[in-house]
C-alpha cells in the first residue's frame, strides 16, 4: 500500500464524480456511495500506516547510524533512530525549458498520520451528515462536496511536490468556500464563504511565491530535494527566509493565525459537520501540515534551532491570546468554537516556530478529534435541542434532556482544556514543554494564559448550553444514532490519543513513528518535564473552578450583571471585543474600501473620458466614414456608374431599336450595304 | 466588228436610260414601259451573243407575260396612275443610291480586274451552240432534273399565287 | 467584243435594280426594280456562255427566267393582299413588326 497510496486520493475523487451523476438516483441519494468510498479510504490509510510502522522497524533494525551529514551546524547524528526514507512515487507529466512537472506521492509518518486523521473525522462526518442533513434539498450535492473535499485534502497530503501541494490546497479552498456557501439562498451564507476565500487567496499569494522561490533555489518542486537542500550545506539562509516569511503568510491565511483569521468565525455560517470536518480537523491544518512537511525550511529561514523570537513562534502566540479572548463574548455556539480554533492553531503554529515538531504534530492530532467532538456535538444540541438555532441564549439545561451529547461535549471540552488523562492534556503539555526548555520562556507563558482562559471560556459554553433552566421554546431531545454514535466514537478517540504519546508513559509511539529522520533538523528532544505539566493542569482546574463559581453562582455576583453597560471602560473594552477588535472593520472598511474607494473613482473616470472617448471618438469616426462612404462613394460614383451604365445601355438600346422600323426596305437596305461592304473588303484584300 | 459593237452601244445606252427609268420616272405606268424597253434590250442582247433561244423565250415570257401581270398588279392596286412624285420614293433614296453605287462599284472593280481584256470570240460554234437544238439537247440530258423541278415550282407558284389573291 | 462590257452592263441594272428596291415605295415597283435585277444576271450568264463555249449557261438563264415569272406571280399576289389589309399599296405602311 506504501507504493499506492494514489488509491487512497483516487477513491473519493471517483466517489465525487458518481454522487455528482448518479447521486440523484441511487437509493440512498449518493450518501451511500461516498460513506464507502471515504470508508474504504480509512482501511487502505490504516494498512498503510501499518505498513509504514513495519517499514519503520525494518530499518531500525539496520540502524547503523549515520552521521555523516555535516553541515551549518546540523548534525544528523541518529541518535536513537535509523534514517529512514520516505517512500516516495512521482510520474512526469511533462518537461518544459528543462522544468518537469509531474504528480506523485510521499509517504512517510506524516503523511500517514494525516492520512488517518482525514479519513477517519470525514467518515464520521459522513455518517453523521446523513442524520443531520436529512431532508435537505441538496442532500447530493453536498456529499458529492464532501467526496471532493476528502480527496483533495489527501492529494495535498500525500503531494510529493509543491505544485501538487498548491493544488491540493487550492481544491480544499474551493471545497470549503462551496460548503461555506451551502445555502446560499441566504446572502449571509454566501458573504461569509467569499470572505473566507478571499482571505485565505491572500494567504495563497505568500504560498505561491514562497513555491516559486524554493523552486530557483532548489531547481526542482519536489519536496524530498527542498528538504534537503534546506537541511543541507548548499541552503542559502537568505533565500530560505524569505521563502519562510512567504509560507507563513500562506500559514496565516489557511490555518486561521493573526491577522487573516477572521474568515473562520464566520465560516460557521455552514453546516456543521462541514464546520466539524473543515474548520476544526482537517482543511485549517492544512497550513499547519505545510509547516510540518517543509520544516527544513523554516527551520533554517526563521533560525528556531538559535532560540529567541521568530516570525512563526510570534504570529502563533498571538493567535493563542486573541482567540481565547474573543471565545469569551460569543453568543453563537459554533463562533466559541471557531475561536478556540483559531486559539488552537495558535498553539501548533507556536509549538512549530519553537522547534516543537512533534508537539505541535501531535496536538494537531489530538486537536482532531475532540474538536470535532465539539462541533458534532453544538450541531446535535441545534438538532435534536433549539431546532436549528446555535445561539446559547436559547439553551441552557440541556443535559438533562440529551444525556449522550452532554457527556460526550464535556469530555470534549476536558479533552480540550488539556486535563489528564484526556488527549488534549499530553500534547498541550508537550507544546508548553518544549517551549520553556528551548528558551522560548516568554512563549511558554503565553501558552499557560491561553489554556487558563481555554478552560473559561469552554466551563462557560458547557454552562450556558447544558445546566441551569431551559431558556428557549422547543422540545429539546436525544439526537438519533447516526448523529449520536459519530460523538462517542469521537469521544472515545478524544480520550485514548493521548496514550499514543504519552511520553512519561514511556509510550513514545508517535515521535518514533511520525518524526522524519530523513533530512530534517536535528530538533532538541526534551525530556517531560512534571513541574510544568502541573502547573499547566492546575491552571486549568483553576480556570474551571472560578469560571463555574461564577456561572454557578451568577446571582451573587449581580453587581457584575450589567458592568459593561453602566461602566463605560468595561464597555469599551467589551465593545472592542465584540466588534473582534475591529479588525473586520479594519480590512473591510479602512483597507478595501480605502483603496476601493479612489481607485473606483479613477477607474471610473478613465472609463468615461479616455476609454469611452476612445470608444465613443471611434464610433463616431467610423460613422462619419461611413456616411462619406455611402453619400459619395455608393450614392454618387459607385450607384452613378450603375446607374449610368443602365441608363446608356437603355438609350442605347432605345437607340437601336429605331432600326426596327418593320419596314422592309429598311432591312434590305441594310443587307445590301452589308454585302457591299464585305464585297468590297474581301476585294481590296484579296484582289489588291 | 464594228457593227456589234455599234449595236451594243446603242442597246446599252437604251437600256441603261431605260433602267434608270424604271427607278426614277414618277409615273408608275411609265416604270412599267421602261421596264419594257430594258427587256427587249436585253433580248437583243441576247442575239448579240448568239442565243436565240434564250432571246425568244425572253420576249415572250418577260415581255409577253410578266408586264402584262405588272401592269394588272397596277390595276388592281389601285396604284396612281397619275404623276406623283412624293408617294413613289421613301425615305431612305439617298442611302439606297449610295449603296447602289458601292455595289456597283465593287462589282465592276472586281470583273474589270479579273476579266479585263478577255475577248468573246465569235464563230460557227457560237452560233450552233445558241440553236434550239444545242439548248434543247443540254435541257433534256443534263439538266432534265432541274427541269422538272422547275415545273414544280412553277406548278406551286401558280397554286400559292392563287390561294394568296383569291378572296373569301 | 470584250466580254468585260457585258459585264458591265450587267453590274449597271444590278446596281439600278438595287437602287429601286430600297428606294420604291410601291410594291409592284418593287417587283420590277427585282426583274431587272434576274435580267443583269441573264445577262451574265449568257456573256460567260458565250465567253466559255458553255450552253450550261443560256440553260441556266432559261430557268432563272422561268422562276422569275413564277416568282413574280406569287408577289404580286402578296402585293394584292397587302393592297387589301391595308388600303394602299404604300410598303412603307406595312411596318406590324416595328420593334
Amino acid at each position: 500500500m506504501l507504493d499506492a497510496v494514489w488509491i487512497v486520493t483516487a477513491l473519493p475523487a471517483a466517489s465525487f464524480l458518481v454522487i455528482l451523476f448518479f447521486g440523484k438516483r441511487l437509493p440512498k441519494k449518493g450518501a451511500g456511495i461516498g460513506i464507502a468510498a471515504v470508508g474504504a479510504s480509512f482501511v487502505l490509510s490504516c494498512i498503510t500506516a501499518a505498513q509504514w510502522i513495519d517499514h519503520v522497524n525494518a530499518a531500525e533494525g539496520h540502524s547503523v547510524g549515520l552521521g555523516a551529514f555535516v553541515g551549518k551546524g546540523m548534525l544528523l547524528s541518529g541518535s536513537e533512530h535509523a534514517v529512514v526514507k520516505p517512500v516516495v512515487h512521482s510520474i512526469t507529466w511533462w518537461h518544459n525549458g528543462g522544468v518537469s512537472f509531474g504528480v506523485g506521492t510521499y509517504v512517510d509518518g506524516l503523511t500517514v498520520m494525516m492520512m488517518f486523521v482525514v479519513t477517519i473525522i470525514s467518515l464520521l462526518v459522513h455518517i453523521y451528515s446523513t442524520g443531520y442533513m436529512r431532508g435537505d434539498h441538496r442532500y447530493t450535492w453536498y456529499f458529492a462536496c464532501l467526496s471532493l473535499f476528502t480527496s483533495s485534502m489527501l492529494l495535498l497530503v500525500v503531494a510529493d511536490n509543491t505544485l501538487q501541494m498548491l493544488v491540493g490546497w487550492e481544491l480544499v479552498g474551493l471545497c470549503s468556500f462551496m460548503l461555506i456557501g451551502f445555502w446560499w439562498e441566504d446572502p449571509a451564507n454566501s458573504r461569509a464563504a467569499i470572505k473566507a476565500f478571499l482571505t485565505t487567496r491572500t494567504g495563497d499569494i505568500g504560498l505561491m511565491i514562497g513555491v516559486i522561490i524554493l523552486f530557483f533555489a532548489v531547481g526542482s518542486f519536489g519536496i524530498e530535494k527542498t528538504n534537503v537542500y534546506a537541511s543541507g550545506p548548499l541552503g542559502q539562509h537568505d533565500i530560505l527566509l524569505a521563502a519562510s516569511v512567504c509560507l507563513m503568510i500562506a500559514i496565516m491565511g489557511k490555518s486561521g493565525q493573526f491577522p487573516l483569521h477572521t474568515w473562520l468565525p464566520d465560516a460557521m455560517a455552514g453546516p456543521t459537520p462541514v464546520s466539524a470536518l473543515i474548520h476544526a480537523a482537517t482543511m485549517v491544518v492544512a497550513g499547519v501540515f505545510l509547516g510540518a512537511r517543509l520544516y527544513p525550511v523554516f527551520y533554517d529561514g526563521f533560525s528556531i534551532g538559535n532560540g529567541g523570537v521568530n516570525m512563526m513562534a510570534l504570529i502563533g502566540g498571538i493567535t493563542i491570546l486573541i482567540g481565547a479572548v474573543l471565545a469569551f463574548v460569543q453568543q453563537d455556539i459554533k463562533k466559541v468554537l471557531a475561536y478556540s480554533t483559531i486559539s488552537q492553531l495558535g498553539y501548533m503554529v507556536m509549538a512549530l516556530g519553537v522547534g516543537a515538531w512533534v508537539a505541535a504534530v501531535f496536538h494537531l492530532f489530538t486537536h482532531a478529534f475532540f474538536k470535532a467532538l465539539l462541533f458534532l456535538g453544538a450541531g446535535s444540541v441545534s438538532h435534536g435541542g433549539t431546532h436549528h438555532s446555535f445561539d446559547m441564549r436559547e439553551m441552557g439545561g440541556l443535559r438533562k434532556s440529551m444525556p449522550i451529547t452532554f457527556w460526550t461535549f464535556l469530555i470534549g471540552s476536558l479533552a480540550l482544556a488539556g486535563i489528564f488523562p484526556l488527549a488534549g492534556f499530553w500534547s498541550k503539555d508537550e507544546i508548553l514543554v518544549n517551549a520553556g526548555a528551548n528558551g522560548f520562556d516568554v512563549f511558554l507563558v503565553i501558552g499557560l494564559v491561553g489554556a487558563f482562559l481555554t478552560a473559561a471560556y469552554m466551563t462557560r459554553c458547557v454552562y450556558l448550553t447544558f445546566f441551569g433552566e431551559y431558556r428557549g421554546t422547543h422540545h429539546p431531545h436525544e439526537s438519533e444514532r447516526s448523529i449520536t454514535i459519530p460523538l462517542i466514537v469521537l469521544a472515545g478517540f478524544s480520550i485514548l490519543a493521548g496514550l499514543v504519546n504519552a511520553a512519561p508513559l514511556g509510550l513514545e509511539k508517535f515521535a518514533e513513528y511520525v518524526q522524519p529522520t530523513f533530512a530534517f533538523p536535528d530538533l532538541m528532544h526534551v525530556e517531560f518535564d512534571y513541574p510544568k505539566a502541573i502547573l499547566s493542569v492546575a491552571l486549568a482546574t483553576l480556570a474551571i473552578g472560578i469560571a463555574a463559581f461564577y456561572w454557578f453562582r451568577r446571582e451573587e455576583f449581580g453587581a457584575l450583571e450589567g458592568l459593561t453597560k453602566r461602566n463605560k471602560v468595561a464597555h469599551a473594552g467589551y465593545a472592542f471585543l465584540e466588534n473582534k477588535y475591529y479588525l473586520d472593520h479594519l480590512y473591510e472598511d479602512v483597507i478595501v474600501d480605502g483603496i476601493r474607494g479612489p481607485i473606483a473613482r479613477a477607474s471610473y473616470w478613465v472609463n468615461q473620458h479616455v476609454i469611452d472617448g476612445v470608444v465613443n471618438g471611434a464610433g463616431r469616426g467610423a460613422k462619419t466614414v461611413g456616411q462619406f462612404a455611402y453619400g459619395t462613394v455608393d450614392q454618387r460614383v459607385v450607384d452613378g456608374a450603375v446607374n449610368g451604365l443602365a441608363r446608356e445601355t437603355g438609350a442605347a438600346g432605345g437607340e437601336l431599336r429605331k432600326i426596327q422600323t418593320g419596314q422592309v426596305q429598311r432591312y434590305a437596305l441594310l443587307l445590301f450595304a452589308a454585302v457591299g461592304l464585305l464585297s468590297l473588303a474581301l476585294f481590296l484584300t484579296n484582289v489588291l | 466588228m464594228w457593227e456589234q459593237q455599234v449595236a451594243f452601244w446603242i442597246l446599252a445606252v437604251g437600256m441603261a436610260v431605260a433602267a434608270i427609268g424604271v427607278v426614277r420616272t414618277k409615273n408608275i405606268v411609265h416604270a412599267a414601259l421602261s421596264l419594257v424597253v430594258v427587256l427587249a434590250g436585253a433580248a437583243a442582247q441576247y442575239i448579240l451573243l448568239a442565243a436565240e433561244f434564250v432571246a425568244w423565250a425572253q420576249v415572250l415570257i418577260y415581255i409577253g407575260a410578266v408586264v402584262i401581270l405588272f401592269l394588272f398588279g397596277i390595276m388592281l392596286t389601285r396604284a396612281p396612275m397619275r404623276d406623283d412624285s412624293s408617294r413613289l420614293d421613301n425615305d431612305q433614296r439617298w442611302a439606297a443610291a449610295a449603296v447602289a453605287l458601292l455595289v456597283f462599284g465593287v462589282l465592276v472593280a472586281l470583273v474589270v480586274d479579273a476579266f479585263g481584256g478577255q475577248e468573246i470570240r465569235f464563230g460557227a460554234e457560237l452560233v450552233a451552240q445558241g440553236r434550239t437544238q444545242a439548248i434543247g439537247t443540254d435541257l433534256f440530258r443534263v439538266f432534265v432534273v432541274p427541269f422538272e423541278v422547275v415545273s414544280m415550282l412553277l406548278l406551286a407558284a401558280l397554286v400559292g399565287a392563287v390561294v394568296l389573291a383569291r378572296k373569301d | 467584243m470584250q466580254l468585260n462590257q457585258f459585264l458591265v452592263l450587267s453590274a449597271f441594272l444590278f446596281g439600278t435594280g438595287i437602287y429601286g428596291v430600297l428606294a420604291r415605295r410601291n410594291g409592284v415597283l418593287v417587283l420590277m426594280s427585282v426583274e431587272l435585277m434576274l435580267n443583269a444576271v441573264n445577262i451574265n450568264l449568257i456573256a460567260f456562255s458565250a465567253f466559255n463555249r458553255n450552253v450550261g449557261g443560256q440553260v441556266f438563264a432559261l430557268f432563272v427566267i422561268a422562276i422569275a415569272a413564277a416568282e413574280v406571280g406569287v408577289g404580286l399576289a402578296i402585293v394584292l393582299l397587302i393592297y387589301r389589309n391595308l388600303r394602299s399599296p404604300d410598303l412603307d405602311e406595312v411596318d406590324q413588326l416595328k420593334g
